[in-house]
């Protein structure tokens, strides 16, 4: 019965990949890489990552595709001026032919896979217990493998200065995004005022538990940065000017206490990122604790993208 | 058929189909968008693989499924910026395609802008 399910699961994914890529309208086909990054997450509780299924209900499918359908619909307009340059009919073939041999030569390697596969589940679950935390992925991403930890929160940074340096020069230091005005006895700002309380605890809750159980800092901070930007679209407040020092601060904090506490580990137990003997749970909660308001303003700050407006509204 | 191996061919299928799209889209948006089908192709990919080697009371290596996290979110990271830069020329010129010689109606585009 699961096979079937599987088998469907997979022919709909396909088809939605499809669709994303050969739909006529870009906002058509950002719909369809909407539902198609929802069905991502079933795949994902299918293969057992159930933290990789909340991250790509999140982010993959969520937030990317929140992005992407604000900039295809600002983009509408250039639309007509690419229908014309459809690329010939050999190159289309030529693609086509270049995508097939890729496709097959993955599935070979698909199909030829060594069995028994290899796994560091063991080594995993014979080394968790110096880290005192109960779920396996928390224990990677922090403590064996928190080297990656650290340079994906510089490069969410970088990649946040990035955007923010496209500013143009009137709007620089100024408020990102669109003012945006809704009506405050509407529909919009009703549910911008009774959502957030409700999306701000689970968004704590899966945070809190992402030490014991799937869950954890990226899947909250994506909910707590959804609330902040349903609030911000319903005119409740306003995105702050990204010259504000508090706000550069916070988003900075992340790392560096990240950082500090590496080189803490690099002084009291001979390497950099690595932690005390019993020391360890305090210091990865620390590192989490730390990485919260950080992660949670880059994922929200990058959706409203480059500073459009001056300093006052 | 595993669920791995299924969902492994699925992801195969997955990359060629966003890499068609890559090749063949003129539309930057849509290149992005194409971009990140062949972006969660290669993820579930790997984390097909990473369901093979499930053991020890878990249901998948615990090492790649955690690389996928920190990958998704680096994704997430490179598409804003790809879109920002994208909407950066859009306001700036009207126009946002990659040729060096723009299509005859960008100039009434821009001018409408």
């Amino acid at each position: 019965m699961i096979e079937v399910l599987n088998f469907g699961l997979a022919a709909l994914i396909l088809g939605l990949a499809v669709w994303a890529i050969v739909a006529r309208e870009a906002p058509a086909a950002v719909v369809g890489f909407i539902v198609y990054g929802l069905l991502l997450t079933l795949v994902w509780l299918q293969l057992r990552g159930i933290d990789v299924a909340l991250t790509e209900a999140a982010i993959g499918g969520g937030l990317t595709g929140v992005l992407l359908i604000s900039a295809a619909v600002r983009l509408r307009s250039t639309e007509s001026a690419f229908r014309a340059q459809r690329p010939a009919a050999s190159t289309r073939w030529l693609a086509a032919v270049l995508a097939a041999a890729v496709t097959g030569a993955l599935a070979i390697c698909v199909l030829a896979l060594p069995e028994p596969a290899p796994t560091l589940a063991p080594e995993v679950l014979a080394n968790m217990a110096v880290t005192e935390v109960e779920n396996p992925i928390t224990a990677v991403l922090l403590a064996f493998r928190a080297m990656d930890t650290l340079l994906e929160a510089i490069v969410l940074v970088f990649a946040l200065i990035g955007v923010w340096s496209l500013a143009p020069d009137l709007a620089w230091g100024g408020r990102p995004g669109p003012l945006q005005v809704a009506d405050p006895n509407g529909m919009l700002a009703y549910v911008a005022r009774v959502l957030p309380p409700i999306g701000i605890v689970a968004g704590i809750y899966i945070f809190w538990i992402g030490a014991d159980h799937p869950g954890g800092k990226f899947q909250g901070a994506t909910i707590l940065a959804a609330m902040w930007l349903l609030v911000m679209m319903a005119g409740l407040a306003d995105a702050p000017p990204v010259s504000r020092r508090w706000l550069r601060w916070l988003l900075v904090a992340g790392p560096l206490v990240f950082i500090a506490i590496g080189v803490v580990g690099a002084v009291t137990a001979n390497a950099f990122l690595a932690y005390p003997q019993g020391f360890a749970k305090p210091l990865i909660l620390a590192i989490e604790f730390a990485l919260m308001p950080t992660l949670t303003l880059v994922l929200g700050l990058m959706l409203l993208g480059a500073p459009r407006r001056g300093k006052s509204p | 058929m595993t669920a791995g191996t299924l969902f492994g061919l699925c992801a195969a299928v997955l990359i060629g189909v966003g890499l068609y799209g890559l090749i063949v889209n003129p539309h930057p948006l849509r290149k992005i968008l194409a971009f990140n089908v062949v972006g969660s192709g290669v993820f579930l990919l790997f984390g097909a693989i990473a369901h093979r080697g499930a053991g020890a009371g878990m249901g998948g290596d615990p090492v790649p499924q955690a690389l996928l996290i920190t990958g998704i979110v680096v994704a997430f990271s490179a598409t804003a910026l790809a879109v920002a830069v994208l909407l950066r020329l859009f306001d700036e010129t009207g126009s946002v395609t990659l040729s060096s010689d723009p299509p005859a109606n960008a100039g009434n585009d821009s001018g409408g802008n």
